[in-house]
């Protein structure tokens, strides 16, 4: 996609997988810390499995991620404008869904 | 895989009820929403993070009629995948089907 003028936040604030067992942990209840933070790996572990075997993972309200078969092309060393083939591979792509896209532009 | 599919897979694997694992696993995704919505990056080891990019106005193109539109400023999210799973999906990959596959479905 074309990114014209796009600049980075400021903000330097992370949430990692802690945070978000956390969040789980205090508004599911019903089971300890420990478990919660099982579930939690569970759940990317499995998202990261199935992305893995080339599938795609779509979480409504979310976004999809997609597996996406890239072709090898000439491509150039950007620092001594060397001719380099890169390689057919696979990579991961994220298509954020419609919703979390309106929830980010109230 | 649908969000559907991975509620069934854990609430099997971990014999939870679905009902609650769909609550978690909505927890999760909105816990990640809640923290783009602030400003904030997620950064889940292994996986990959997410960050808000900020966007400028500028001048697009409606591509069926090229007549200029103004396009809004705006935010959104950008996935940056992690080098472990950036390796693992390729590695995965290689000398598998046709080029096409993964993307046919």
């Amino acid at each position: 996609m074309n990114t014209p003028n796009k600049t980075r936040t400021d903000d330097f604030r992370t949430m990692t997988k802690a945070e978000i067992v956390e969040n789980v942990y205090e508004r599911i209840g019903g089971f300890s810390k420990k478990e919660a933070a099982e579930v939690v790996e569970l759940v990317f572990d499995t998202i990261k499995e199935t992305l893995e075997r080339g599938e795609k993972i779509k979480i409504s309200g979310f976004g999809n991620f997609l597996v996406r078969q890239k072709n090898s092309r000439i491509g150039r060393n950007p620092q001594t404008g060397e001719e380099i083939t890169i390689s057919a591979r696979r990579v991961l792509t994220f298509k954020p869904s419609q919703v979390l896209k309106n929830s980010l532009n109230p | 895989m649908t969000k559907s599919d991975l509620i069934e897979l854990v609430a099997n694997k971990l014999h939870l009820p679905k009902g609650k694992a769909e609550l978690i696993i909505n927890c999760i995704f909105d816990s990640m929403e809640e923290s783009l919505k602030h400003g904030a990056r997620v950064e889940i080891r292994g996986f990959g993070s997410f960050e808000i990019r900020n966007y400028k106005s500028y001048e697009g193109r409606n591509p069926r009629t090229g007549d200029p539109v103004a396009v809004q400023p705006k935010r959104l999210p950008f996935f940056k995948v992690g080098k472990e799973l950036k390796e693992r999906v390729n590695e995965a990959g290689k000398g598998s089907a046709k080029p096409s596959a993964s993307v046919a479905q």
